[in-house]
């Protein structure tokens, strides 16, 4: 599974970067930084986290794809 | 040169253009000319004109340089109508191909919009295209009664002509770039498949529907056959526009016309978003594969050369300054990072000794890498750790505080 950032909607409060320490950082403006870019390979044991990060996100920045 | 000295007749049929002017080989701009030249428009259909495509090895000349057999036929053939969108935008300052192209040879990017359009059995013909070059396309597709495309205004920004901010455009909305989970060829102009094409991209497909494949690759080289377009500028002057043969020595290019090598300290390739090279990497051809062991690339066929008393950090810092102004400000990566680089390589061109600016540079360039809803930080960032690289004495000087262009 992989997350989708998009980033004309995200501003960068930085919600997913607490539900996913594992994979994403904050940058120095307070976006989420993660091996990828704009597509982050979610491992299956981080499945149930990136799930609830693309529900709480504010702006619905996130989607998951295959 | 008059239409009779570029083309060759066969048995009362026309041949291809024999020289290396093949784009501009009508001569003019009228549709006599055009049909005197290159002949009726030829009937295609979708097998035939993506094999005909993959035999030639035409790549796309807008920028990313996909190969045109390959995007053609990734719109799905599920009996859906797929528009078709001739994209002529060109809002990188050192490209003036497509107004040449559009301004000279309106004709055949009109064919190379309907051939695509028939072979895929589009319904929506879209030709976009600055302000400017509205004119010359209006008056020619009045000429020949053709009132199946719509033509459509673009702004003068740099990511006017971006895919996605194309599609929305047309579609009435903003100009900007949007977020794309799926390709536009699945789903763009109002969910409709769609296929986006540089305008000179789509007068190479023709020129190869006329004459084929064959004919296309007795030019250029095997991995870069065929002709294109380049927009040359810099210290000898310019912005001009070439037909040259793909994959020549960029010193050969310089050469053939009339630009001494020796007097170029350093050559931008590819635009904006390209690769700063220095005087000793421009024996490489000019072409994808030529290019990448520079990790340049051709972009849009553009060439900037940098005169030896010039200083290629300034020059940097000023079009890093226009791009960052240029980002759309709705992802919060490009937003931030493009100014803060900008405001960082200015600083190392105008006298900060600060000897940790390459790093930070180098840093937020990598940082803001992948991280937008178009390629623009990407290409941003290119640009930027370029300069580093090809302008590595003028850092070292600079950060001592001189300027070995200025000397
Ligand atoms: S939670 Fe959503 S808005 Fe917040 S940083 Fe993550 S993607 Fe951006
Ligand atoms: S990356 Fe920059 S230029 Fe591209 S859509 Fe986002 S804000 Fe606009």
């Amino acid at each position: 599974m992989r997350m989708h950032i998009d980033w004309t909607r995200c501003d960068g409060r930085g919600l997913c970067i607490e539900l996913l320490p594992e994979l994403l950082t904050r940058d120095d403006w307070g976006y989420p930084v993660g091996r990828g870019g704009s597509e982050i390979a979610i491992p299956q044991n981080l499945e149930s986290a990136a799930h609830d990060a693309r529900a709480l996100c504010p702006t619905q920045a996130l989607s998951l794809h295959g | 040169m008059t239409p009779d000295q570029g083309t060759t007749s066969v048995r009362g049929r026309i041949a291809g253009p024999t020289g290396v002017i093949r784009l501009f080989a009508a001569g003019t701009a009228d549709f006599g000319s055009h049909h005197a030249a290159f002949g009726p428009l030829p009937e295609m259909d979708r097998a035939s004109l993506i094999d005909e495509l993959l035999r030639s090895g035409l790549d796309g000349r807008g920028g990313a340089g996909f190969a045109a057999w390959q995007k053609l036929s990734s719109v799905p053939a599920d009996g859906r109508h797929p528009a078709i969108v001739a994209n002529g935008a060109e809002g990188e300052p050192l490209s003036k191909k497509d107004a040449a192209l559009l301004h000279n040879a309106p004709h055949l990017v009109i064919d190379g919009l309907l051939i695509a359009g028939q072979s895929l059995g589009a319904r929506e013909l879209h030709l976009y295209a600055g302000a400017e070059q509205l004119d010359p396309v209006a008056r020619a597709l009045k000429e020949r009664g053709e009132s199946r495309i719509r033509v459509h205004e673009a702004p003068g920004t740099f990511i006017s002509g971006e895919a996605t901010a194309v599609v929305s455009a047309i579609a009435g909305g903003t100009p900007i770039p949007r977020d794309r989970t799926e390709r536009l060829t699945k789903s763009g102009l109002n969910g409709r498949p769609t296929l986006l094409h540089n305008v000179e991209t789509l007068a190479h497909l023709a020129l190869i529907s006329r004459f084929g494949a064959a004919w296309f690759r007795s030019l250029g080289t095997g991995s870069a056959p065929g002709t294109r377009l380049v927009t040359l500028s810099g210290n000898a002057g310019g912005p001009r526009v070439y037909e040259i043969p793909s994959g020549m020595a960029l010193t050969d290019i310089l050469l053939s016309i009339g630009i001494d090598p020796h007097t170029v300290q350093a050559a931008l390739v590819g635009g904006y978003h390209g690769t700063w090279l220095a005087a000793e990497q421009l024996d490489a051809p000019f072409s994808k594969e030529g290019l990448a062991p520079l990790g340049a690339r051709t972009g849009a066929g553009i060439i900037m050369t940098l005169g030896s008393g010039s200083c290629g950090l300034a020059a940097t810092a000023d079009i890093l300054g226009y791009l960052a102004r240029q980002s759309a400000r709705q992802c919060g990566p490009c937003t931030n990072g493009l100014p803060a680089i900008a405001s960082l390589v200015e600083r190392l061109a105008y006298g900060d000794t600060d000897g940790k600016l390459p790093q930070e540079i180098r840093r937020l360039a990598a940082l803001v890498t992948g991280r937008g809803s178009c390629a623009h930080p990407d290409g941003t960032a290119r640009l930027a750790s370029s300069a580093l690289m090809a302008f590595g004495s003028d850092v070292e000087a600079h950060l001592r505080g001189r300027c070995e262009a200025l000397r």
